[in-house]
């Protein structure tokens, strides 16, 4: 009680009114509120529920979904199995097989590409890192937010399906074309 | 083994003759001649001061175990001599310091001369500044001209992560490139030799691997074609790349320049999980780093250990990993007679089996890939038993650098055990005329197929019983009647002896596949069983009892042994 | 045949007691369902969402305008609880008191269907009173009845033994037995104007016009005992035992499949008791006083009055299971030492208070 001493405020409670402490106007306001929402709902459709499967969201651009696959214009997979995504990937949702040894003629001059490409999308967080991490601009999180199936081995996505549902990326850079046409320049040129 | 070093092994040398020199102003004694790749004294260089005063100067072309080429210019550095005046007096400065000439150019004494670090010698006095704004320049410079023409296909390349051009690039190079122009575009993926791939766009020329194969492997199998840019490493023509070292210049190579066709586009390198060993290959017992990812072995580089192996390791031994992780590797604990395939039943018929053996009536075969822990307790068995043992000779051919015709990683191991006497195997006839007149009637094999060693198939079917204990399959593990699938060394810990009496131990790297386990776990076991104490929870104190009870390893510790071994007397 | 005939003329009262039983719980056991139904479909509203809308029935589901109206109403997500309820993994812990572990959800739910035994729901069909026991002390067995609830929840906690249920147990055990006093009190001046303990009597006492309803003469003992009832049947502002927030689940935390569904059932038959018990009590049972519909159902002719009568007590029993919901959507749960205060040093009081008041002027009023 020694307020001066122990150099403390005390903040007064507000007294009530006796209205107030009946409780019951304030009640009243309360079944107000709820019944208004409810005539607002049942007969004037005010609703803000969105009925899933029928109804779905428009998702924004830049939006986060699912990390898939891409291939360049000239249909070439884009990932060249560095593994750099399955080095920073938090969950270790992603596990690459590089291509090995065998050398394979038709790779031109990029030498290397994944042998399998596996996204386990039941770990999968959808953080981006992969996306960011990546050098070839191969693998991009893309706009699928749902996705279902029945076992666990059916949620991991192998090559073909992640680069059937990435589809095409349609940059600019394709450093691998260029770097095999100046060579192939190089090569041609005869000085005399 | 000519060229490696054995500093150790000589007596300490008597006080050596120091000069005073500056290392970024910090005064520093270094001594006049160290040695070169040979063990040669040679007098000092600038890279060897800045090492002493603990500062690293960027390289690519030196190796310390290469002679000097000197030609990547990477190790630039700026430095000063005290100044001379005309009557060859040093000039002081107002302090009575002597005063220091910074290098500078011949027509341009504002700009900085440097010297290549790597092969100028030191003088008294001398200053270096390995920290100066003029040598960060000069290495952004020689960086930003090694990089000109490098493809920068970081992600396909196999050496990003481990490569020094990437690391120098971080540490003293720019984030972007000046060069618009069209890159020089060389030869990639060339067929150098049977397990060396070459991508000449990479290389930084820095002519380790040509110097490496001349000077150290003694085949001079590779040199530089073409002029200026064009410049590129080449094979001779006709000729393969093909020594039994090659795989030395990838180690060596700073950059993704040449690759191991074996271990090319396996995987990247910073999943694998690093695990020092040793090669069993052969009596040499070159150190190894053992990399694997998720209980895959992927291959093995040479760990440097001059006492024994310098920084190389033939290719042969390099390779021979792959027969571990053999899909018919034997993984399953079997007793024929009872079809028991659990360790406690098996072990405990091997026990009752060697209990009940009479004396004489036992004969054991033990490899001398054995670890010196198995050999230990495999001979407190055959002491218990009676037994006869011995141990099985691997001769083949060897030659000047590494590679020992003794093929057995612990000939020397058996003999310091007991197992077996300086010249192995002499008791194997014995063994088979006793097993022949009926005599011996138990067998205990581990790690060797006998019946390619003296006792045929017709001979181990006259046996009662047959107990092997082998990593894979082979006849004699077809006829076993008891068999304890035990392990790689690269799957265990344990120690060798190797041909020099070299005793070093090895790391586990991957786990054995199955039932299979580490011999000296299941020894154990089986001692206890026949009631003795030898049954060791950890391999620490299993290797310190060994110690105690072995007269040449007197004195040893396991935790005193360190990662480059210890010399016992053979 | 006639040896049928027979036996029902002699056993009538048995027959007609069965007959009333069997129609009683045929009607209750769907109410409950579908105050489920409505207590979500309702707080759905109050909270702008949609509620219930997915289950269908094949044949049903597919007439055109009809099957997906019903479907939207979500008419047939009882059936899918029910199905669901009884198709659950029924899951007893090991360390549970077992016997009183399955016996008390039973003890939760007969109470709530043993009340509406002396509940009069209509006039007459015939000859015959709507009211399966017509017993001259029908309040004073209700309020025996509703006394054994209580030992449903507190057993169930105690069986389950474990922290949550154990305190949840404990609150009911409280609550109840605090609120019983008030609600008892509560309902000492109805009888004090009526002057018998029947409860047909009570209606019959509200069947002069509207204002002669007891809510109208006795509003204060209204609101308390409805108060009352909402701590009784542990409906929010007064779900303590349950609290999810604190308490997990309360008492029937341990609880799954069909046993944690007849404690439900209980809450929601309890629900309706409490509103038929109001309903008799304040707002004229099955009466109405228009159209003539105040009197008893005649003998003759009269059955679709009598229809009409059980129709009208039904409809106030609904309206009332609608305010009970739209209450527990609107308010928060009181903090324990509020209901004990509100309860003892509130309602108390002000009960007995009541019935002195009503008592001193129903001296004065019969005053020679």
């Amino acid at each position: 009680m020694n307020n001066a001493r122990n150099n403390l405020t005390t903040v007064k409670r507000t007294e009530l009114t006796f209205l107030e402490k009946l409780y019951v106007p304030t009640l009243w306001s309360g079944l107000k509120v709820t019944f208004r929402h409810f005539w607002n709902t049942l007969f004037r459709g005010k609703v803000v529920t969105m009925e899933y499967p029928e109804q779905k969201w428009t998702v924004p651009e830049g939006y986060r979904g699912a990390p898939y696959l891409v291939k360049d214009t000239e249909d070439r997979t884009k990932c060249v199995s560095c593994q750099l995504c399955e080095f920073v990937c938090p969950p270790k949702a992603i596990r690459i097989t590089p291509p090995g040894p065998a050398v394979d003629p038709t790779t031109g001059n990029v030498e290397k590409r994944p042998k399998e490409f596996e996204i386990n999308m039941l770990r999968c967080i959808f953080c981006g890192f992969c996306q960011e991490v990546c050098p070839e601009e191969a693998i991009f999180l893309q706009k699928d937010y749902s996705l279902t199936g029945v076992s666990r081995s059916e949620m991991i996505y192998d090559k073909e399906k992640l680069l059937a549902l990435g589809g095409v990326h349609r940059g600019p850079i394709m450093k691998w074309k260029q770097k095999a046409d100046e060579a192939r320049k190089q090569d041609a040129f005869k000085p005399e | 083994m000519s060229t490696p070093t054995t500093a150790e092994l000589k007596p300490a040398p008597p006080p050596v003759e120091t000069i005073r020199i500056k290392v970024d102003g910090r005064e520093l004694d270094v001594p006049k001649t160290m040695p070169d790749w040979q063990g040669k004294p040679q007098p000092t260089t600038m890279l060897q001061a800045c090492a002493m005063a603990g500062l690293e100067v960027p390289h690519y072309c030196y190796h310390p175990k290469l002679p000097i080429a000197g030609n990547c210019r990477m190790c630039l550095i700026e430095f000063g001599t005290p100044m001379m005046g005309p009557d060859r007096k040093p000039v002081l400065n107002e302090d009575g310091s002597p005063k220091i000439a910074r290098s500078v150019l011949p027509y341009e004494p504002d700009a900085a001369r440097g010297a290549i670090a790597c092969a100028t010698p030191i003088s008294p006095g001398m200053e270096l500044y390995p920290s100066s704004a003029a040598t960060k320049q000069m290495r952004e410079a020689v960086l930003e001209s090694l990089l000109i023409n490098h493809p920068l296909d970081c992600p396909i390349c196999d050496q990003a992560g481990e490569c020094k051009l990437q690391e120098y690039s971080v540490e003293h190079g720019q984030a972007t490139s000046r060069f618009v122009e069209t890159k020089v575009h060389k030869p990639k993926q060339v067929d150098l030799g049977p397990r060396i791939m070459l991508d000449d766009e990479r290389c930084v020329l820095c002519t380790r691997c040509i110097r490496f194969t001349r000077d150290v492997a003694g085949d001079d199998a590779l040199g530089i074609v073409n002029r200026g840019s064009y410049n590129s490493i080449a094979a001779y023509p006709g000729r393969q790349f093909d020594n039994n070292y090659s795989l030395n210049t990838v180690d060596l190579c700073p950059v993704g320049a040449l690759t191991s066709k074996d271990f090319r586009f396996q995987m990247r390198v910073w999943f694998l999980k690093e695990t020092k060993s040793l090669c069993a290959t052969c009596g040499t017992g070159c150190n190894i780093t053992a990399g694997a990812r998720e209980e895959k072995l992927l291959r093995f580089e040479p760990r440097q250990n001059d006492a024994v192996n310098g920084p190389w390791m033939c290719d042969h031994g390099r390779l021979n990993y792959k027969w571990v992780q053999r899909e018919d590797r034997l993984s399953t604990v079997i007793s024929t007679r009872t079809g028991s395939g659990t360790w406690t039943g098996v072990l405990a018929e091997v026990a009752e089996v060697l209990r009940n053996a009479p004396k004489g009536s036992v004969a054991m075969v033990l490899s001398a890939r054995q670890t010196n822990e198995e050999l230990y307790l495999l001979n407190k068995l055959a002491v218990l038993c009676g037994a006869i043992t011995d141990s099985i000779a691997r001769e083949g051919q060897g030659d000047a650098l590494l590679v020992s015709p003794d093929k057995n990683p612990n000939s020397n191991g058996v003999r310091l055990t007991g197992v077996a006497y300086t010249e192995m195997g002499i008791q194997i006839p014995k063994i088979a005329a006793g097993i022949r007149n009926g005599q011996i009637k138990t067998l205990v094999v581990f790690g060797e197929d006998v019946t390619r060693h003296g006792l045929e198939g017709d001979v181990l079917s006259r046996l009662d019983h047959l107990i092997v204990s082998d990593v894979l399959p082979n006849e004699t593990t077809q006829r076993a009647h008891f068999l304890l699938p035990g392990c790689a060394h690269i799957e265990k810990r344990g120690t060798f002896v190797n041909v020099k009496g070299r005793l070093q131990k090895f790391m586990k790297a991957v786990e054995p596949k199955g039932d299979a386990r580490p011999e000296w776990e299941f020894l154990g076991e089986l001692l206890q069983l026949l009631g003795r104490p030898e049954n060791f929870k950890s391999l620490e104190g299993l290797f310190n009892q060994m110690a105690k009870d072995t007269p040449a390893f007197a004195g040893l510790e396991w935790s005193r042994i360190g990662d480059l071994g210890v010399n016992v007397k053979l | 045949m006639d040896s049928i005939m027979d036996f029902i003329y002699l056993h009538r009262e048995l027959v007609m007691g069965l007959v009333k039983i069997c129609a009683v719980l045929a009607v209750l056991l769907p109410m409950v369902a579908y105050s489920v139904l409505a207590e979500r479909k309702i707080s759905a509203f109050i909270q702008d969402r949609v509620g219930p809308n997915r289950v269908a029935l094949p044949l049903l589901g597919s007439v055109p305008v009809l099957g997906p109206f019903l479907t939207r109403l979500g008419i047939w997500q009882p059936l899918a609880d029910g199905l669901k309820s009884f198709l659950k993994e029924d899951f007893t812990p090991n360390y549970v008191r077992k016997a009183y572990f399955w016996l008390a959800p039973a003890i939760a739910l007969i109470p709530a269907f043993m009340t509406m035994a002396v509940i009069p729901f209509g006039s007459y069909i015939g000859t015959e009173k709507m009211v399966i026991a017509d017993l001259n002390v029908g309040i004073l067995y209700t309020f025996g009845i509703v006394s054994l609830g209580v030992y449903g929840l507190v057993l169930a906690g105690y069986a389950a033994n474990s922290k949550y249920p154990f305190l949840g147990g404990i609150r009911s055990s409280a609550q109840m037995i605090s609120y019983e006093i008030a609600m008892g009190m509560s309902v000492i001046p109805v009888f004090m104007l009526v002057g018998d303990l029947n409860l047909g009597k009570v209606i019959q006492h509200q069947s002069g016009g509207l204002f002669s309803w007891i809510i109208f003469q006795q509003p204060v003992a209204f609101f308390i005992f409805m108060v009352a009832a909402f701590a009784e049947t542990n409906r929010l502002p007064f779900d303590l035992p349950e609290s999810e927030t604190e308490l997990v689940g309360g008492y029937h935390t341990e609880y799954s499949s069909m046993k944690f569904a007849l404690f439900f059932m209980g809450e929601y038959s309890n629900m309706i008791a409490s509103s038929a018990m109001m309903v008799t009590l304040f707002l004229g049972g099955w009466t109405l006083p228009w159209f003539g519909l105040n009197a008893n159902a005649p003998a003759e002719g009269g059955l679709w009055i009598g229809i009409a009568h059980i129709g009208i007590f039904l409809a106030k029993v609904l309206v009332l299971m609608s305010i009970f919901i739209w209450v527990r959507w609107m308010l928060p749960r009181f903090r324990y030492d509020q209901l004990m205060d509100l309860g003892w040093r509130r309602f108390i009081p002000i009960a007995l208070a009541n019935i002195v008041i009503t008592a001193v002027i129903l001296y004065l009023k019969h005053a020679p």
